[in-house]
């Protein structure tokens, strides 16, 4: 073998950790970037890698399928050795192992950290049974077999999740509530005005909403106290309900990183290469990864957008194996074009840029918000991101609009203190 | 090398477009242009091998999973 910048610990192999979308991208990217050792992937889950936008839209009004959902594997990645069902419990960068829950020990040449997220839960008193989230296959099975007509069912949280679920369970002729503390669903990520405009098409559809309050305690049902009966909210309303969804966001699975010295505060920093905090042999992709898009600014943010996760993972693997197989770093900046839609009842909505750097100078570019509309979101001015309901036609011209931001290489503004 | 797009999985998002410019097209309604030859399973013709990495990418990124790649 030849000498490379590693080599005390050549031949251990890249251990990829978290076997979802972003793992496999990350392994398959390495081997195209020359990486020839051996590629091991480790998930928690028993599924082979899987597509799980469709698990709070389509997926979940039928029976949840692993065999639709389960990713072929890219032919690149056909060597790669899967451990599944395995949890990595901790980490030692300087000895460059891993442990697994086994107790087994596993060195590593190069590590991709791609642990992604986990659903939040709710601190509250009251009795668990009845109280579910959304985010792996096995949460949607379980789900779906719970949306059964006439049913009551109480989201807590109006972001696209719980919104997507609504929308679901609506179809699938379920009573809903949403309880959320903003004052218009999904206003983090798209503003009022649209968020005004999904709402009133929610209502329309059935939706009842509870805006500007908190739920405070979950309350026992007539037939068993042990089971959730009702929600009780911060002005005193008691909702009845069936069934729970706590979709209130997700943290970070980087306990498994800890004692290595690193700012976990927000996921795992890295740089424009995707390299956790400037290491060469360890990287990271996917929900978890907090790196700065050139494409708008150099400040470090994490994007929880499906798109980005093989965008990052292409990015995290190339960077790995070009620099385990000697082949140095690459030199073009990495600025992706960020992407995300959410299908609600017939309606798509699509999303080009960081709509999120906008929210303060919101504006309808075309259509109307009752209808199909086009909303920009600006930034000291400029256009950062654009928001489409409809107008299918048109997403190619909006979305070259937003690749032109800052000329897809250069940064088009100087470093500024992170907003608060 | 060829490819096919399942029709009934396909919804239209159009990120195969943004990856294989040359392999994908959106018509002015924002539908996939093989739409109108089939409602099942599209199948391409030959694809020269130059365009592999723009094909494999628009797979890749395809929200529905609907693109597979045949060699």
């Amino acid at each position: 073998m030849e000498e490379t910048t590693s080599t005390s610990a050549a031949g251990n192999g890249i251990v990829v950790v978290g076997a979802s979308m972003g793992g496999m991208r990350a392994a398959e990217a390495a081997r195209k970037a020359g990486y020839q050792g051996p590629i091991t992937v480790i998930g928690d889950e028993p599924h082979m890698p899987y597509n799980r936008p469709p698990l709070s839209k389509e997926a979940l009004a039928g029976r949840p399928d692993p065999a639709a959902l389960i990713f072929r594997v890219p032919r690149a990645a056909q060597d790669v050795n899967w451990r599944l069902g395995t949890t990595v419990t901790a980490a030692d960068l300087t000895a460059r192992t891993v442990t697994l829950d086994t107790g087994e020990v596993l060195p590593w040449e190069g590590l991709v950290v791609a642990t992604g997220l986990r659903p939040r839960r709710l601190p509250l008193p009251g009795p668990a049974a009845g109280r579910y989230v959304i985010r792996t296959l096995a949460d949607a099975q379980e789900l779906h077999e719970q949306l059964e007509p006439g049913r009551r069912l109480v989201v807590i949280g109006a972001g696209f999740i719980g919104c997507e679920l609504a929308a679901t369970a609506r179809k699938l002729g379920v009573s809903v509530d949403v309880v959320a503390p903003e004052p218009v669903p999904m206003q983090r990520p798209l503003g009022d005005l649209l968020g005004q405009a999904l709402q009133q098409r929610h209502e329309a559809a059935g939706v009842r909403f509870h805006l500007g309050v908190l739920p405070v305690a979950f309350g026992g049902s007539a037939e068993d106290p042990d089971a959730v009966g009702s929600v009780s909210l911060s002005d005193g309303t008691v909702l009845p309900a069936d069934l729970v969804v706590e979709a209130v966001g997700c943290a970070t699975n980087v306990e498994w990183l800890e004692g290595n010295g690193l700012d976990l505060s927000d996921g795992v920093r890295c740089d424009n290469h995707l390299r956790v905090e400037g290491r060469p042999e360890v990287v990271a992709c996917g929900d978890v990864a907090k790196f700065p898009n050139l494409l708008f600014d150099d400040i470090p943010r994490r994007v929880e957008h499906w798109t980005m996760v093989t965008d990052t993972a292409k990015r995290a693997g190339s960077t790995l194996g070009r620099h385990l197989a000697g082949n140095g770093e690459a030199e073009d900046v990495f600025a992706p074009v960020p992407s995300f839609w959410s299908d609600q009842y017939d309606i798509r909505i699509q999303s080009f840029g960081a709509v999120g750097l906008g929210t303060e100078d919101i504006r309808v570019l075309e259509g109307s918000p009752d209808t199909d509309v086009v909303v920009g979101y600006h930034r000291d001015g400029e256009l950062v991101g654009v928001v489409m309901v409809g107008f299918g036609g048109k997403h190619a011209q909006y979305r070259t609009l937003i690749s032109t931001v800052g000329q897809g290489a250069v940064p088009v503004r100087p470093t500024a203190p992170e907003p608060v | 090398m060829k490819f096919t797009v399942d029709m009934k999985k396909c919804q239209d998002h159009g990120q195969c477009v943004y990856s294989a410019p040359t392999l994908f097209a959106l018509d002015d309604l924002g539908k996939l242009t093989f739409r109108e030859e089939t409602d099942g399973l599209y199948e391409s013709e030959e694809v020269d091998e130059s365009l592999r990495d723009d094909l494999e990418e628009a797979a890749d990124v395809c929200p529905m999973q609907a693109i597979e790649v045949l060699d």
